[in-house]
């Protein structure tokens, strides 16, 4: 119990420097203005969901190799937690796009596979409510991880080659390029913070996982007896 | 190497399982039928934007009506319990998998062939001159929808609400595939049609690496 409250102190530690240092250390872009800030939230959020997307897969992997219980509860659990660092990639996205290009949304490249890379997950969540049985929705659940993960790199390929085609409404360089290097410093740090948020959310959501797996075997032994 | 003849006997009893009624292969064209029916009433493209939106259309109508057609592939055995059958004949479980994912590309492939000339007739573009092109892309378009199809298939038919799970789980997976193979058969439709190798050489590859990838995780899929 200490250890988890310790652990998460340190966590909101970093969080909190990574605020500060993302709204007093990082100097004012010059076009932008202070709206570019968001950028120290959207992007670590960005490369903290792909990171917990890659571990989901990596578990997934080992759960149809090894069949341990516990890959299956590290598989939902990380990506569950990519699922919501990339929701949060989504509506940070908008509430920077809206001052800086006019509109909400648009249909390019990146928004688009971000959009469908949350889809896919949505799709991992849902399908592991519709299976009781736990060993079958351990497995199944893992393979379409598999097939998810592989199609990420073929939906980004996809969109981009699309793109040639297709003229976006013009679009501002995008916030990375040329980045000052005090912003990307700080940058970097949020990044690590997320991480370390990430690593959080992920082991209490595996202890719940692992609460809720023997409650399941439980239930099933006294079902039997 | 027992898998490829495996594989083609399974094949045979695809087939005349569905040519004995037909009724897989009647009711997904009709079901095409009725969207671009439906999409020509709202939205009375022109004879330009027909070239514009109706490769998109048409993919759209493919997968759809692909997402509705691939259930039935493993509900079949299910219904008739003859799934663990057909695993204790064959020594390689991927046979089944490749069986039924020919026999689903197969059946996407003939729907297609019948509803091209509907097509062009009725949104008035020209497909004589490109129709072996064409033929390319709807192969590899149609095998990559069969292979994704086939494997999502046999995760729903174990879930609850499988009907509109599959397409939930289909429809993401495939944007690819939608996506390329609606720039390709838009090149294709052009006024001065040509081909996009970059497209096709995609579509390939991601036949390859889902059809890999289903030989690989198959045996799992099909797990009692």
């Amino acid at each position: 119990m200490m250890k988890n409250i310790l652990a998460a102190a340190a966590v909101f530690l970093l969080l909190g420097v990574a605020v500060y240092a993302s709204f007093f250390i990082a100097p004012t872009d010059v076009k932008q203005g202070l709206i570019y800030r968001i950028l120290f939230l959207h992007v670590p959020s960005a490369w903290t969901g792909l990171t917990a997307f890659f571990i989901s897969f990596l578990a997934n992997l080992l759960y149809v190799w090894r069949r341990q219980p516990r890959w299956d509860w590290l598989g939902v659990s990380a990506a569950e937690v990519g699922l919501a660092f990339t929701t949060v990639v989504l509506v940070t996205g908008p509430i920077w796009a809206h001052p800086v290009w006019g509109i909400w949304w648009t249909w390019s490249p990146r928004l688009t596979s971000t959009f469908v890379l949350w889809l896919l997950y949505v799709a991992y969540v849902v399908l592991r409510t519709l299976i009781e049985e736990p060993d079958r929705r351990a497995l199944l659940s893992a393979l379409f991880g598999i097939f998810a993960f592989i199609d990420v790199p073929l939906v980004f390929g996809s969109i981009r080659w699309w793109r040639d085609q297709h003229p976006q409404p013009v679009v501002m360089g995008e916030p990375g390029a040329g980045l000052d290097p005090i912003m990307y410093k700080v940058l970097l740090f949020s990044w690590l913070a997320m991480l370390a948020l990430m690593t959080l959310l992920i082991r209490q959501r595996y202890r719940l996982e692992a609460m809720r797996g023997d409650l399941e075997t439980m239930q099933q032994e006294l079902e039997v007896a | 190497m027992s898998l490829f003849p495996n594989a083609l006997v399974l094949l045979g009893k695809e087939l005349r399982t569905e040519f004995r009624s037909r009724e897989l292969l009647t009711t997904t064209v009709v079901f095409i039928l009725i969207v671009m029916f439906m999409f020509s009433i709202t939205f009375q493209p022109t004879s330009d934007e027909s070239r514009q939106i109706g490769p998109g259309l048409l993919w759209l109508a493919f997968l759809f009506a692909a997402s509705l057609m691939l259930q039935h592939c493993f509900l079949r055995e299910q219904h008739n319990d003859t799934l663990s059958a057909l695993r204790l004949s064959v020594s390689d479980p991927f046979a089944i998998l490749l069986a039924k994912l020919a026999a689903n590309t197969l059946f996407l492939l003939l729907t297609e062939l019948f509803l091209l000339p509907i097509f062009a007739l009725m949104y008035n573009v020209s497909v004589v001159r490109v129709v072996h092109w064409l033929a390319l892309a709807f192969f590899l378009g149609s095998l990559g929808i069969s292979i994704v199809g086939t494997a999502l298939s046999a995760i729903s038919a174990q879930a609850r609400m499988r009907e509109l799970l599959l397409p939930v789980l289909m429809l993401p997976l495939l944007t690819p595939i939608l996506i390329v193979s609606t720039e390709v058969t838009k090149a294709l439709f052009d006024r001065a049609p040509y081909v996009r190798w970059q497209g096709i050489g995609f579509l390939a590859v991601f036949d390859v690496v889902f059809l890999t990838a289903l030989w690989l995780f198959g045996e799992y899929l099909l797990e009692e």
